[in-house]
């Protein structure tokens, strides 16, 4: 409990400063050290898993970068076939594990308990111990660079961040780089699903008083959703894990074609996780949104209700598309339809989504800050991965576009078009709340028109190079199939985002230290989270906020004119 | 709405209560857990028949009807146990939860004698062909969680005898017979489709 006493506001007055003088300043870094690694703090934890994550997307988009490199031109040999696909692998795998998730719960460790007036999470002490899962899981898979190698062929893992039977069986992987991987995620996965089961509790049972349901921030609300999907999301990827390693150490025969088993059994569970997934990714995504486009609107948010239900509904639905991923595997004409169908209904709650969020910008005083343009890339480019998806849900369409790099580009555009550029978008919004100091307009500007440029290089040039039949995972090409001049496009692309990127993290460290004072609410915002002091003190709140409306800071504001007065 | 409403609402006005913690973080537990378990159950069910090589089921399968009585039954001491803390009867409440770890315990030698005989009789095993890889599969991860289930109870008896689990505890008891009553369901579940439907 050590980082509770370095951390409180006032200490009594003489103790601190005698002991200070006695204090070398190695055993001080020291206890400054052990009050990171033993904290039990949700703010102190939410940091770690950002600053992890960030860490992992500095890795995996070098690892980008290598891809790109070596399918810049025809015929190169910069990576082996080999290195080629430990590197797409790596890729995938990590940004999905260990930058998607733990960024994503890294806001909500940080905000959630801020937002409903909570001094902590519900488990505090599982919450550390789901961090430190996740952050074992993420140096296993790393370390499988250096151990995966030693007791055979092989060294990490290269078997697509889908791992499709029967290429995972001991046959054809052999060595233990498939086992760093389905270790990794089942580790990272316990840590997943710890932190799901947290962020319920607290959205439940930790409200301050006068916060009920229909009352709580949309990114509250939008937690909730997510943490619920997690619960019925990860646990059937760990429980695919759990058979693939069943038949690789124990002679299962799960997954083993020769003894009656089914490879495409691997595939439904695969996707059975997978595709709830990428809604577990976009949610958050959404809630960050659903915070910065109204305050940089200066209106409420259109529609709350309405919000509230097609997450919902978002939710249910993203349970029974799986097998859209699966339409070329030769499923019967009565599945394909339903997978058709289903797979497009998702198109309804999301595209009330796309509405509400425009029917807030619209009139508003638009104030076109850092967060506000990542906010806005996010509603262009998450509308047109929309399209694409619908586009791909056409079976027959799919049967010409699958495994293209027409895939390659529509999910990029999701997972980077609309989480990363959301990411980047909280990651402006909360850091003067998290640091006390403002991120740099100027290089924050830099960061996004860069960005926004690399993307749509990279990313719009792909959906032509799908369309022109080029696979995806493939290590290299011949020159004379007309690929040559977009590849090149792509790549270049790609090194634009990169160096956006680097000017981020330079913003990001630099304002630590040089940038203005932010004071306790910089964007003049609604939510309880910038009633406290920038950075907030351990216990939260000096005395447990109660609210009357949705925009309890507003009320506050503007005792004349508060909110509760008029919603419903 | 109504003024007359409008004002019911004010939270001065009204109680703030919200669900324990507990009970909340468990029941999410629970929701993943089926979760897990569904998936091994469907890969059970789809991979009924399909094995290449014998034993089969029919075979090999006793149905285990004492064990399962003493699961079930547990569910009933677990409950009477919860009753009696919650009144703060602490003798009644560590008889009732001895007699629930001894139903469990029955259970798992139950399980134990069955594998052994399956093992080392019939010649199954996990590797034998695919029945013997779902079935040590899907009983396994359901016996995992009921040793899981013994060893939290294990402890709250350990400490009751010692005086050290007071009345004032019974909410976070009434968390774990939660868990255990997950277990028990798990089990009809597992019964009926191994040695019911698989047989
Ligand atoms: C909401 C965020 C979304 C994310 C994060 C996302 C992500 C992905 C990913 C990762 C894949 C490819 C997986 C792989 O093969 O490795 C994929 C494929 C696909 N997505 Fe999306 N997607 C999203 C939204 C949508 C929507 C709204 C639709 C349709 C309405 C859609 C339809 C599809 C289809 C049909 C495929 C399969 C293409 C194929 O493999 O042939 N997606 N998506
Ligand atoms: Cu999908």
């Amino acid at each position: 409990m050590s980082n509770l006493q370095s951390d409180l506001p006032m200490p009594i007055q003489g103790t601190l400063e005698s002991e200070k003088a006695r204090r070398s300043r190695s055993t001080a870094l020291l206890e400054w050290l052990q009050g990171w690694l033993v904290t039990v703090d949700h703010k102190r934890l939410g940091i770690l898993y950002i600053l992890y994550s960030i860490f992992f997307l500095l890795v995996a988009g070098a690892e980008a970068i290598f891809i790109r490199i070596q399918l810049a031109i025809p015929n190169n040999h910069f990576l082996t076939a080999e290195v080629y696909n430990r590197f797409f692998t790596m890729h995938g795998t990590t940004m999905v594990f260990l930058v998607g998730m733990p960024i994503l719960f890294g806001f909500a460790n940080y905000v959630v308990p801020l937002q409903i007036g909570a001094r902590d999470m519900a488990f505090p002490r599982l919450n550390a111990l789901s961090f430190w899962l996740t952050a074992f899981g993420g140096m296993l898979l790393y370390f499988s660079f250096l151990g995966g190698g030693l007791y055979g062929a092989g060294n990490a893992p290269d078997v697509g961040w889908f791992a499709y039977a029967p290429l995972t069986a001991r046959t054809f992987s052999p060595g233990n780089a498939t086992d760093y991987w389905a270790l990794a995620l089942i580790v990272s996965g316990f840590g997943t699903l710890g932190t799901a089961v947290n962020i319920i509790a607290t959205i439940f049972s930790m409200r301050c008083r006068g916060m009920t349901l229909m009352r709580m921030p949309l990114f509250t609300w939008l937690y909730l959703v997510v943490s619920g999907l997690t619960l019925v999301t990860i646990t059937p990827l760990t429980a695919a894990q759990f058979m693939l390693l069943i038949d690789r150490y124990l002679g299962g025969h799960f997954f083993d074609t020769q003894a009656g088993g089914s490879a495409l059994v691997w595939v439904h569970f695969f996707w059975i996780f997978g595709h709830p997934e990428v809604y577990v990714l976009v949610l958050p995504a959404f809630a960050i949104a659903n915070e910065i486009i109204p305050v940089f609107s200066r209106k409420a948010i259109f529609g709350y209700p309405a919000m509230v239900a097609a997450s919902v509904g978002i939710m249910f639905v993203s349970l029974g598309v799986w097998a859209h991923h699966m339409f070329t595997v030769g499923m019967t004409s009565v599945t394909n339809a339903f997978f058709v169908l289903s797979t497009m209904l998702v198109g309804i709650p999301t595209g009330i989504k796309i509405f509400n969020w425009i029917a807030t910008i619209w009139g508003g005083r638009v104030r076109f800050q850092t967060p506000m343009l990542f906010c806005l890339g996010f509603l262009y480019q998450f509308l047109i991965a929309g399209l694409t998806g619908i586009m791909l849900s056409v079976a027959p369409m799919d049967w010409q576009l699958h495994n293209s790099y027409f895939v390659i580009a529509h999910f990029h555009y999701v997972l980077v078009g609309a989480i990363v550029f959301c990411i980047f978008a909280g990651l402006y919004y909360w850091y003067p709340k998290a640091t006390g100091r403002m991120m740099s307009e100027r290089l924050g500007k830099w960061h996004f028109w860069l960005f926004v440029i690399g993307f749509h290089i990279t990313f719009d040039t792909m959906h032509f190079l799908g369309i022109l039949g080029m696979p995806r995972s493939i290590y290299t090409y011949q020159p004379d199939r007309g690929w040559n001049t977009l590849n090149l496009i792509v790549s270049v692309g790609g090194f634009i985002q990169g160096i956006a990127v680097l000017i981020f993290a330079y913003n990001f460290i630099v304002s630590y230290f040089k940038g203005d004072v932010a004071g306790d609410d910089p964007w003049d915002a609604w939510t309880l989270e910038w009633t406290t002091s920038s950075p907030p003190p351990v216990y939260n709140f000096a005395e447990e906020p109660e609210v009357r409306s949705r925009r309890p800071l507003w009320d506050l504001k503007h005792p004349y004119d508060t909110d509760w007065e008029y919603e419903g | 709405m109504s003024t007359a409403s409008r004002v019911m609402d004010l939270p001065e006005e009204r109680a703030w209560k919200l669900p324990s913690r507990g009970r909340v973080g468990m029941l999410s537990l629970i929701i993943g857990e089926s979760a897990l378990f569904t998936i091994f159950v469907v890969a059970y069910i789809f991979y009924i028949g399909k094995s290449l090589t014998g034993p089969t089921p029919a075979q090999v399968l006793e149905v285990p009807i004492l064990g399962t009585i003493c699961l079930l039954s547990s569910s009933f001491t677990i409950w009477r146990s919860e009753h009696a803390i919650e009144h703060g009867r602490m003798r009644a409440f560590a008889g009732w939860l001895a007699a629930t770890i001894l139903l469990g315990l029955i259970f798992m030698a139950g399980t134990a004698i069955e594998w052994h005989k399956l093992i080392v009789h019939d010649g199954l095993t996990i590797r034998t062909n695919l029945f013997g890889t779902t079935f040590y599969s899907l009983v396994g991860l359901h016996a995992t969680h009921v040793v899981l289930g013994l060893s939290m109870l294990s402890v709250v008896l350990v400490l009751a005898l010692l005086d050290r689990f007071p009345a004032s505890q019974s909410e976070r008891f009434a968390v774990i017979a939660l868990y255990w009553h997950f277990v028990d369901v798990v089990w009809v579940v597992v019964f009926t489709v191994v040695y019911v439907i698989g047989r």
